[in-house]
C-alpha cells in the first residue's frame, strides 16, 4: 500500500466561542486532486489555511511525506510551506512588485537563488500559465484571470509537492474563469497534488480524484464525482449539490 | 534706500547659511527618527503585548513632553549630568529626532495597517519568516503610503527647529535674531527669517512629492 503524500489528521479550530472546524482529518495520496464543497462558512477555506498553518489548529496533526510538521518549529515550518503552495480567492499578489519579480521573490529571499537563475525560472513559470508578455506589468495593470494564474506561477515556481487552492476563481468575473480553470487542469495532468475548494461543479465533477463535502465544520460525505453529484447517501449533499448545480451549471 | 532694507540684505548671506544648518539638523532629525520610528511600528503591528505596550509608552513620551523641555532636559541637565561633551548641534539632531520618531511610528503604524491582510498572508505562504515578509513585502509598500505623512512631519520638524536656537545652534532663528539685537531692524529681519523658512517648507513638500512621484506603483497609487 502506498502512504499518503499529506495525512491531515483531527484538525480543529475555534473562533472564540464558534467552532469553525470540528476535527478534519483527510488522505491525500500523489497526484491526488481533491475537490472541497459545501456552503459558504462551511469551513472549507479555514481547514486549507489550517493546512499549511496560516491559521493555527487549536487541535490536530499533519504529515507530509510521513513526516509531522510541529508548526511551533520555525524552520520546520518554513521549509513545510515552501512545499505546499497556496492559492488565495484575491490572488494576494506583491502589489509593489511586477508579475516578473512577484514570482522571482521567493526563489530569491527564501530558497536564496541567484536573481538571474530565479530570474529564468521565473520567466519560465510565467510562460506555462500563458503570460510571458505581462511579465513587466505590476498587478493593478493586470486581469483577474491573469493575476491569479501570476498567482499560480508564483507557486510553481518554489517546486511544491502539494497545491492549496482557496477558491480560485470565486473573485473573477465569469469570462476569466476558463483561462484559470486550464491552468489548473493542466497542472492537473502534469501530475500536481492538489486540494481545492469551489463551486465551479462542472470543472469539479469532470477533474476530481475526490468530491468532498464540508458543513458546518465537518467532513459530511466524500467520494467520488459521480457518486457525490448523481448518488450521495446523505441527503445535505443531494440538496446541496442539486441547488449548486442550478446556479454554476452545466456537468 | 531704507536703511531697514538695506539691513536684511545685508544680513541676507548669514541669514542664508543658517538655512543650511537648519536643513541639516531637520535632515539628521528625520532620517534619524525614520530609522527608530520604523522598527517602533513594526513593533507595535507585529509584536507582543509587552513591545506593543513598551511602544505606546514611548511614544506617549516623546509625544507628551515639550520640546524646549527637552532640549533643556538633555543638553544642560543629561549631558552635564552623565558628563558627556556634545554640541548643541548634535543635540538638536538627537532630541528632534526622539520627538520625530515618535510621530514618525505612527505614520508608519497607520500605513501598515491599511495593507491587504493577504500580503503578509501570501508571504508566509511561500515560506518566508515574518521578519523576511516584513522587510521584502510590508515595508516597502508601507513607505511608500507614509510619504505624504513624511511631508508633514518635515514642515513641523522644520519649524520646530527654529527652538533649537535656544541651544546657540547657529540656524536661522539664531541668526535673525542675533542680526536684530544689533542693528535694532527687528521687523523686517524676522520677517526675513520667516520667508526663508516658508520657501524651505514649500522646498521640501515639493522634493518628497517628487519622491512620491518617482516610487509610485503605476496603476495603484491614486492620482
Amino acid at each position: 500500500m502506498t502512504s499518503p503524500i499529506l495525512r491531515i489528521e483531527n484538525l480543529s479550530k475555534k473562533y472564540g466561542q464558534r467552532e469553525v472546524l470540528k476535527g478534519v482529518s483527510l488522505e491525500v495520496e500523489k497526484g491526488d486532486l481533491k475537490i472541497l464543497i459545501g456552503p459558504s462558512g462551511a469551513g472549507k477555506s479555514t481547514f486549507l489555511h489550517c493546512i499549511n498553518f496560516l491559521v493555527k489548529p487549536d487541535e490536530g496533526h499533519v504529515w507530509l511525506d510521513n513526516e509531522e510538521i510541529h508548526p511551533a518549529r520555525k524552520r520546520e515550518l518554513y521549509a513545510y510551506r515552501q512545499k505546499v503552495g497556496m492559492i488565495f480567492q484575491d490572488f494576494n499578489l506583491f502589489d509593489h512588485l511586477t508579475a516578473f519579480e512577484n514570482v522571482r521573490i521567493g526563489l530569491v529571499k527564501v530558497k536564496g537563488i541567484g536573481k538571474d537563475a530565479a530570474g529564468a525560472r521565473a520567466a519560465q513559470e510565467l510562460e506555462r500559465v500563458g503570460l510571458k508578455e505581462h511579465m513587466q506589468k505590476y498587478p493593478s495593470q493586470l486581469s483577474g484571470g491573469q493575476k491569479q494564474r501570476v498567482s499560480i506561477a508564483r507557486a510553481l515556481a518554489m517546486d511544491p509537492e502539494v497545491m492549496l487552492l482557496d477558491e480560485p476563481t470565486s473573485a473573477l468575473d465569469p469570462e476569466l474563469i476558463g483561462e484559470v480553470h486550464a491552468v489548473i487542469r493542466d497542472l492537473g495532468k502534469s501530475g500536481m497534488t492538489m486540494i481545492m475548494a469551489t463551486h465551479q461543479i462542472g470543472f469539479a465533477s469532470s477533474l476530481a480524484s475526490e468530491i468532498i463535502f464540508m458543513e458546518d465544520g465537518r467532513i459530511l460525505e466524500q467520494g467520488t464525482p459521480s457518486k457525490i453529484f448523481n448518488d450521495p447517501d446523505n441527503s445535505r449533499t443531494r440538496e446541496f449539490c442539486s441547488k449548486i448545480t442550478d446556479l454554476y451549471g452545466e456537468r | 534706500m531704507p536703511e531697514s532694507l538695506v539691513a536684511v540684505i545685508d544680513a541676507f548671506p548669514y541669514l542664508l547659511q543658517g538655512s543650511l544648518v537648519t536643513l541639516a539638523v531637520v535632515a539628521g532629525a528625520l532620517s534619524f527618527g525614520l530609522l527608530v520610528g520604523a522598527p517602533l511600528a513594526i513593533g507595535q503591528v507585529y509584536g507582543g503585548a509587552l513591545i506593543r505596550r513598551s511602544v505606546g509608552l514611548y511614544v506617549w513620551f516623546f509625544r507628551g513632553i515639550p520640546l524646549l523641555v527637552f532640549l533643556f532636559l538633555f543638553y544642560f541637565g543629561l549631558c552635564t549630568a552623565l558628563g558627556i561633551n556634545l554640541s548643541a548641534f548634535t543635540v538638536a539632531i538627537i532630541v528632534l529626532g526622539l520627538i520625530s520618531s515618535a510621530y514618525q511610528s505612527q505614520i508608519i503604524r497607520g500605513a501598515i495597517q491599511s495593507l491587504p491582510e493577504g500580503q503578509l498572508k501570501a508571504a508566509r505562504a511561500l515560506g518566508m519568516s515574518d521578519i523576511k515578509a516584513i522587510v521584502n513585502i510590508i515595508i516597502p509598500q508601507a513607505l511608500r503610503l507614509s510619504i505624504p505623512g513624511f511631508s508633514n512631519e518635515y514642515s513641523i520638524l522644520l519649524k520646530d527647529s527654529a527652538v533649537t536656537y535656544a541651544l546657540g545652534v547657529a540656524e536661522i532663528m539664531a541668526r535673525a535674531h542675533f542680526v536684530a539685537t544689533r542693528t535694532y531692524h527687528h521687523f523686517p529681519l524676522y520677517f526675513a527669517a520667516g520667508l526663508i523658512f516658508m520657501i524651505l517648507t514649500w522646498l521640501g513638500v515639493k522634493v518628497l512629492r517628487l519622491l512620491e512621484d518617482r516610487v509610485r506603483i503605476p496603476g495603484y497609487s491614486h492620482n
